[in-house]
């Protein structure tokens, strides 16, 4: 659904991506795991147009991506999460998810998403300010959500969030590779990684180092982590 | 005159101010919220409104189209500014911006100087409007009044395009957060365009409903910006309600300062602010950054 081909860019001067290739897939989460510090983020923005500097192929079911602006890279079907929710704190949540609606959602009308996300149906009237953290972040998912996206991007969804919202996290993404969503996960979290993944995937220096089904990494865990991951 | 009767004819003389200085100062703290920056050229705006208006009045003999014809020019040249200039600086730092907006406030007030020379302009009143009514047995001019019904309509009508459309909508998002407001699929760059036409546009609407009493002269832009800046700090930089409640403040501190302490009337303005800014520093309604 969604293909990298050779990106590179960063901010400035600075280099963060060196050489990304990656295949994300229709009904299936891919998980791109790494250290601080190695792109992880910086991927996500490329991918979204927020990058000052970008090169290489971007398709979204054939589609080139990228060189658009924002706005259009949203609209041609990539939904973004972002690191930190960034919900519009002086919105309320309704107003938070009209913003990402220029027509009503096809694929998300309220009962749908109320029914995956029950947590924001109480919570329609309330400024998203005055929401917990892990509500803040179902409604950056829903929000995302009621833009149609084929591809839904997120980045580090579980930070700060208790482990029963970590859970209920889990399967939501679950939920929605069964519903044909191509899920590209950034994160931090193993536990979370390997419940939910199908494809793992581990950055290093701005590149792709490792990219396997979650099986292939369960066999080769413990190399993979002292090798990769911990510090 | 009946001491009730003085009160309230300073209180609606301050009302008819308020209500040019809250023309002014909306597009001001619109601008602010949704982009960050102050626009120095706002002034310039307000005066070309004046002399687009009193041109337009009469050359045409109708006042109704002065008023059509004003906010029209300078939202018209406020949208091809922004396309052309200010759009390209938003990516850089916001003196940028800063110096742009203030090099078109002296480029407008040079051109006004070359299109209408340098004498002031005044703008003479149709019939309808030049009247007086009586207020408590005492003669208030008509057009005042008219100005206070101008001013609460554009309240009205701003706060209820900010609250019950999706330009409103994405005029509130853009404002707190615009790279979320881009990544769910809106271009922002043309909700910035609009608002900052619109922003022009109020700015000179004021102008030239502010021409038949103030009349348009060159210093106008310079005289009126300080007053609209003052406001914008008080109510709290990119707050529609602090807007309204500053532009009050203002309006009626300056009418009974002039009144009651006219030795002091043009240090009320800053009196006021100080005040303000002493018990509330991020204004009214201002949000802490």
């Amino acid at each position: 659904m969604l293909e990298m081909q050779g990106l590179r860019g960063g901010y400035g001067p600075a280099q963060v991506l060196n050489d990304v290739s990656l295949s994300v897939r229709a009904g299936e989460v891919t998980a791109i795991l790494g250290r601080n510090g190695v792109g992880k983020t910086t991927l996500l923005r490329g991918l979204m147009g927020l990058l000052p500097r970008l090169s290489g192929r971007v398709t979204l079911a054939g589609e080139a991506l990228a060189g658009l602006p924002t706005h259009r890279v949203a609209r041609a079907g990539i939904g973004y999460v972002p690191e930190g929710r960034q919900i519009f704190p002086e919105l309320t949540v309704t107003e938070n998810l009209a913003v990402g609606q220029r027509s009503p959602s096809r694929l998300w009308p309220a009962e749908r998403l109320f029914g995956l996300l029950p947590n924001l149906r109480e919570r329609q009237r309330n400024a998203g300010r005055s929401l917990s953290g892990g509500e803040q972040q179902m409604l950056a998912i829903a929000r995302a959500l009621v833009t149609d996206p084929r591809v839904l991007l997120l980045d580090e969804p579980s930070q700060g969030l208790a482990p029963m919202v970590v859970q209920e996290l889990a399967r939501i993404l679950r939920h929605l590779a069964g519903e044909g969503v191509a899920v590209l996960l950034v994160e931090q979290n193993l536990r979370l990684t390997e419940t939910v993944a199908d494809r793992i995937a581990i950055m290093a220096r701005g590149t792709v180092v490792h990219d396997d089904t979650a099986a292939g990494f369960r066999a080769a865990e413990d190399e993979l982590r002292h090798r990769w991951l911990t510090l | 005159m009946d001491p009730l009767a003085l009160l309230t004819l300073q209180a609606l003389n301050a009302l008819s101010l308020s209500a040019l200085l809250f023309f002014i100062s909306l597009g001001l703290t619109l601008i602010f919220g949704i982009m960050r920056v102050v626009n120095f050229a706002h002034g310039a705006l307000f005066m070309l409104g004046a002399y687009v208006g009193v041109t337009a009045h009469n050359a045409s003999g109708s006042f109704l189209l002065s008023l059509v014809a004003a906010p029209l020019a300078a939202g018209l040249l406020g949208l091809a500014f922004e396309r052309t200039a200010l759009s390209r600086l938003y990516a850089r730092e916001h003196s940028a911006f800063l110096l742009v907006t203030f090099g078109l406030a002296l480029a407008l007030t040079e051109a006004i100087r070359l299109l209408w020379g340098a004498d002031a302009r005044q703008a003479e009143l149709p019939d309808a409007l030049s009247g007086i009514v009586f207020v408590m047995d005492e003669p208030f001019p008509v057009y005042r009044l008219l100005l206070i019904g101008a001013g609460v309509l554009c309240g009205l009508g701003c706060w209820a395009g900010l609250q019950r459309t999706r330009l409103g909508l994405l005029l509130r998002a853009a404002s707190q957060n615009p790279v979320m407001t881009a990544a769910l699929g809106n271009d922002v760059g043309r909700v910035r365009a609009f608002v900052f036409a619109l922003a022009c546009a109020l700015a000179a609407l004021g102008g030239a409903l502010a021409a038949p009493l103030l009349s348009a002269s060159l210093g106008l832009g310079s005289n009126v910006i300080i007053d609209a800046f003052v406001i914008v700090m008080i109510g709290g930089m990119g707050s529609f309600l602090g807007t309204a409640a500053g532009s009050l403040l203002v309006g009626f501190a300056q009418t009974f300062g002039n009144y009651y302490l006219p030795e002091l009337a043009l240090g009320m303005t800053y009196v006021v602010m100080i005040a303000v800014l002493v018990l509330r520093p991020g204004g009214l309604f201002g949000r802490p950054e």
